[in-house]
Parts: C-alpha cells; sequence; structure tokens
C-alpha cells in the first residue's frame, strides 16, 4: 500500500513539471515582449527596462525556468499587475469560496446522482430508466451559466426566495452550487447505471438472491458495493469538470472565486494572476486525482499494488 | 464541457462492405434519439445557410425603439436591449456555432490524428514524449485549457477556435493512439511490413481506416462540446465578441436584463442547449450504430 502511495506520488512529478513549463512558456507565447505586456501601454523605455531586469529576462532561457520553478515551488507567484498585491494572496482570499461550492456541489451529485443511477439500473428499459437517462443527457448537453440564469429568473426573479448572486449567507450558496451540480450529477447517474447494470447480472448477484437474501440488501450490499469503485474514479474526474464549471457558474452569480479572478484577470491582462490561479486550478485538480486513487486502493482490497 | 471517456470501438480486421453500410444505417434509423438528433442537426445546418433569405436584414443592427420587447407576432422572441430581433440573432448564430465547431474538430483532428497514429504506432521516445504532452495537456480539464490558451492569444473568432481546438488535441491522441495499439499486430500489418510497404502507406492505408469509427463517433460528441465551450467563452466576454451575433456572447449580455426581461436570456439558451444535445444524441447513436459490438 506504502509503496503503491510513493509510486503513485512520484508519477505525478513529469505532469507537475509539464504544467510548470506550459506556464513558463505562456508568458514568452504571447505576441510581443511580455515586459511591454506586463508594463502596459503608457509604460516608459526605462519602466520596461525595469520590468524586463526584474523578471530576468535579460538572461539566458533554461536560467530563467531554474528561476522560475524554484519560486513556484516556494509559491512564489510574484505580483498582481492590477492590485500590486501577491498572487498569493490573491489566491488564498478566493479558494475558500470555490472549495465551498465545489463541496457543496459535490455532495450534492453523489446524493442524487448514485441513487438515480440505482433506480435506473434496477428497472431498467423502464419509463423511470428513460427518465433518468434522457435527464442525463439534457444535464449534459445544457450550458451550465444557462441553467443559473434560468434558476435566478424562476428563483429569484419571480418567486423571490433566494438571492441572485453574492454571498454571505447559507442561501448565497443554494443555486451556484444546484448549476455547478446539475452537469455532475448527469454524468454521475450514467456512471453508477452502467456498472450497476454489469454487477447486477454478475453470479455474486445471483448467488445473493438465490440464497434468499431481500433485493434491498442484494442491491446495497452487492451489486452497489462492488459498482463503487468506477463511481468515485468518475466522481474524482467530474471534479475537474466542476472546476470549469466553476468560472462560468461564478460569473453568473458574482460568486468571489478562483473561477471569476481568472475570468477577471484574462479581461484585464494581469497576466501573473492568470498563470498563478491556473497553477492552483491544475494542482487542485491533480491532488483530488490522487486522494481518489489512494480512497480507490483502500476500498477494493482485491486490488495489490506492488 | 463534457470530459470524453475512451471508448474502444475499434475492431480490428472488420471488411467494409456495402452489406456493413447497409446494416449500420438501418440500425441508425431505427435509433429514433439519433435520428431525431440528425434532423436537429440539419435544421441548424439550413437555417445557417439561408439564413438571409429566413431573416432579411442586418441581425446587429440597432433599432432602439424596441429595445427589450417581449415576443410578439412581429418578433417572435422578441428584442434584446439594442431592439434586434432575438430570433434573427439566433439564425445568424447557428452560422457562427457550426463554424466554430467544424473549425474546432478541424484543428483537433489535424493535430491529434497524425500525433496519435506516430504515437501508438512507433512507440518508443516518442511515444513517451508524446503521452507526456498528452497527460500535461489532460491535468488541466478542458474548458480550463481553453481559457488557459484564450488568455495568451486573445479574444475573438478565430483564437476561439484555435483555443478549444487545442484543447481538443489530446482526446484524438489518446483515442486513436489506443486504436492504433489494437490493431499494430494484426496479421495484415505485418504482412504489408513484411512486402516492404512504407510505413506512412500502412498507416494510412492499413491503420488509419480502423480508426475512422471511433473518430467519426468522437466528432459528433466533439461538435457539441465546441459549441458548448464557445458559448462559454463568449458568455465570459472573452470569446466572440459583439456585435457578432453569437449565442454565449447574447446570454452574456442579457445577464444584465434577468430582472426586467428575462425572456432575453431564455432563447439563445435553448438554441445552445438543442443544437449540443442534438451532436450529443447523434454521436450516441452512431456509437451503437457503427460499434460491431452491439449488432442487431
Amino acid at each position: 500500500m506504502l509503496n503503491y502511495l510513493i509510486k503513485r506520488l512520484i508519477s505525478t512529478i513529469p505532469v507537475l513539471l509539464g504544467i510548470s513549463l506550459l506556464l513558463f512558456f505562456m508568458l514568452r507565447m504571447l505576441p510581443g515582449d511580455p515586459a511591454q505586456v506586463l508594463a502596459g501601454q503608457m509604460a516608459s523605455p526605462e519602466d520596461i527596462e525595469n520590468i524586463r531586469h526584474q523578471l530576468g529576462l535579460d538572461r539566458p532561457i533554461y536560467e530563467q525556468y531554474a528561476t522560475y520553478l524554484s519560486r513556484l515551488v516556494r509559491f512564489d507567484l510574484g505580483l498582481s499587475a492590477r492590485t500590486q498585491n501577491p498572487v498569493i494572496d490573491e489566491i488564498w482570499a478566493r479558494l475558500p469560496n470555490t472549495l465551498l461550492l465545489a463541496v457543496v456541489a459535490i455532495m450534492l451529485a453523489c446524493l442524487f446522482g448514485i441513487p438515480a443511477g440505482i433506480i435506473s439500473a434496477v428497472r431498467p428499459y423502464s419509463w423511470l430508466d428513460y427518465l433518468v437517462t434522457m435527464s442525463a443527457l439534457f444535464g449534459i448537453s445544457m450550458p451550465v451559466f444557462w441553467l443559473g440564469l434560468m434558476l435566478v429568473v424562476v428563483f429569484s426573479v419571480v418567486l423571490k426566495w433566494l438571492p441572485a448572486g453574492g454571498t454571505g449567507s447559507w442561501q448565497h450558496v443554494i443555486l451556484p452550487s444546484i448549476t455547478l451540480a446539475a452537469l455532475v450529477i448527469a454524468f454521475i447517474a450514467r456512471m453508477t447505471r452502467s456498472t450497476m447494470l454489469e454487477t447486477l447480472s454478475q453470479d455474486f448477484t445471483t448467488t445473493a438472491r438465490s440464497k434468499g437474501l431481500t433485493e434491498k440488501i442484494v442491491i446495497i450490499k452487492h451489486a452497489l458495493r462492488n459498482a463503487l469503485i468506477p463511481i468515485i474514479t468518475v466522481v474524482g474526474l467530474q471534479f475537474g469538470l466542476l472546476l470549469g464549471g466553476a468560472v462560468l457558474t461564478e460569473t453568473v452569480f458574482a460568486w468571489p472565486g478562483l473561477g471569476r479572478l481568472i475570468v477577471d484577470s484574462i479581461l484585464a491582462r494581469d497576466y501573473p494572476v492568470i498563470q498563478g490561479a491556473i497553477l492552483i486550478f491544475g494542482l487542485l485538480y491533480i491532488f483530488v486525482n490522487l486522494v481518489v486513487d489512494f480512497i480507490y486502493a483502500f476500498v477494493d482490497p482485491r486490488i495489490r499494488y506492488d | 464541457m463534457t470530459e470524453q471517456k475512451e471508448d474502444d470501438v475499434c475492431q480490428p480486421g472488420e471488411l467494409v462492405t456495402d452489406n456493413r453500410f447497409k446494416r449500420q444505417w438501418v440500425k441508425l434509423k431505427r435509433n429514433k434519439a439519433a435520428l431525431a438528433g440528425g434532423m436537429l442537426i440539419i435544421v441548424y445546418v439550413l437555417s445557417a445557410f439561408f439564413a438571409p433569405v429566413i431573416f432579411p436584414g442586418n441581425p446587429s443592427a440597432p433599432n432602439l425603439i424596441k429595445s427589450l420587447e417581449t415576443p410578439s407576432v412581429e418578433n417572435l422572441l422578441g428584442t434584446d436591449e439594442l431592439g434586434r430581433s432575438i430570433l434573427g440573432r439566433i439564425i445568424y448564430g447557428s452560422r457562427i456555432s457550426l463554424l466554430i465547431a467544424v473549425g474546432v474538430v478541424s484543428v483537433g483532428m489535424i493535430l491529434g490524428i497524425p500525433l496519435g497514429l506516430v504515437s501508438g504506432y512507433y512507440g518508443g521516445k516518442i511515444d513517451f514524449i508524446i503521452q507526456r504532452i498528452t497527460d500535461t495537456m489532460l491535468a488541466f480539464p478542458g474548458f480550463l485549457l481553453a481559457l488557459a490558451l484564450v488568455a495568451v492569444l486573445g479574444v475573438g473568432l478565430r483564437n476561439t477556435v484555435i483555443s478549444i481546438g487545442i484543447s481538443m488535441v489530446p482526446l484524438y491522441i489518446r483515442l486513436v493512439r489506443g486504436c492504433v495499439l489494437s490493431v499494430r499486430a494484426e496479421d495484415y500489418v505485418e504482412a504489408a511490413k513484411a512486402v516492404g510497404t512504407r510505413d506512412i502507406a500502412i498507416l494510412i492505408r492499413h491503420i488509419l481506416p480502423n480508426v475512422m469509427v471511433p473518430i467519426t463517433v468522437q466528432t459528433s460528441l466533439s461538435m457539441g462540446m465546441a459549441i458548448l465551450f464557445a458559448a462559454g467563452l463568449g458568455f465570459l466576454g472573452i470569446g466572440v465578441q459583439p456585435p457578432t451575433p453569437e449565442w454565449g456572447a447574447m446570454l452574456g449580455s442579457a445577464r444584465s436584463y434577468l430582472f426586467n426581461a428575462p425572456h432575453v436570456a431564455t432563447f439563445p439558451g435553448i438554441a445552445i442547449f438543442l443544437a449540443v444535445l442534438s451532436f450529443n444524441l447523434l454521436g450516441d447513436g452512431l456509437r451503437d450504430a457503427l460499434d460491431p459490438r452491439f449488432r442487431i
């Protein structure tokens, strides 16, 4: 087990290096001089020269990358071009908001997605199954931001039950997290259905039934338990979807999270913040999938990693 | 922004005959959902093609006297904040969205298919390098990758297509590589090698045809995804720019009028939803019809 954990940790190193390279070259891929871009249109030649020196752009490229990497490891992401605050502070201030939305959304998605998938698999080709599979397809095809806007129209404009945006109370969390969860519910329901259909047709399920166990126990203790591993994997993968969706959802609901920070920074051409926020998103995604892999190893005693 | 799962639908050694096509066509026709999806796509293509006939006039010309009107006989879906017909803008918007969808999958295929073929066929160092790049790109959720590229390239229609297209490349690489690996050791590939056929000829004549089925399915699903991503970027204000009638950008400006004119935000969203749904329905249907494992 420990062996596996270490191996799995080491395997993330190339990806981390890849991400750092990608972000490093991001600024250099910009048309024109990065120092000019950072300094803005109104900057004097001296300002640009200063920034060039400050960024180390006057040194050889491999040296620049080494410096960049060593700063990255210390989470020194530079200063925001807009506010002049350290990028990492800007990110820390927003990260809890995004995580709150993401966690509530994932919980909602499991709470609704898994039972929907089970119902669908237990009664395949029934009207309930069609309802679940069609709803899932609708959920996958629907633009999240549009769903968010429509929820605002119904619950804030017409019914006046919930706030249309902002933060401050638990009511503010409801609409954004439902919006964010919708897409993930669809994926989880689909995955639960297909894996449950598989486990329900396996010999051990038939054996459990022939022993005279109640259908409820057969479904939950035998079929679901064996279907859980792929479901957990999908939940981890969908976390990435959630991060992408957070960018849109946070914009709809004026939610001060990391996603909104990225969009604002892109609009303001604040490259240090864009780099930093994208890095954190990438790290989060890798981290969640690592955790999922660990859970996977923990949940399934059949798997031996050596 | 769907993350695609890899589908192992490539079957080695299938002969392409009329009979097989007929069988698949029958199967596709029987799938009512796929048929509905295909027909909806045709409606979108026709409205894109005949937009000036269906809606004469400039869809971007403002008419402030008619600003934010609710649906009426004159303007079936109402008007937006500048008094422009929402229906007209949706019809013209189908041109933009279909253009983006085709552009994006073209970028994805032109870069992804050769890289996937090379990676799977040659293996070794080149495979290792291509796969590490793919891993890195897949470490970012698709929409975020497109967002990062837009940050570098800038806004606008062309950059939207390039950014989303590049974010699709790793999906094609993975798909094609997986299929190549499964057919690489087939007898007919070995035979071609034995008689001294050049690698490029083997790749194009013997391996590529076997990869076409999963590519077709992936392309249909990718087109839906492309429309969704592009609308997302447009909505955020970093995709196609106004006054171009792009569905996502229409929703972005409609956000400010949610309280007094909710209809402005309703219809472009339905247009996006149905377009994406139709590509997903067709993609699922194609998968069922083309995949030999689900034979009727």
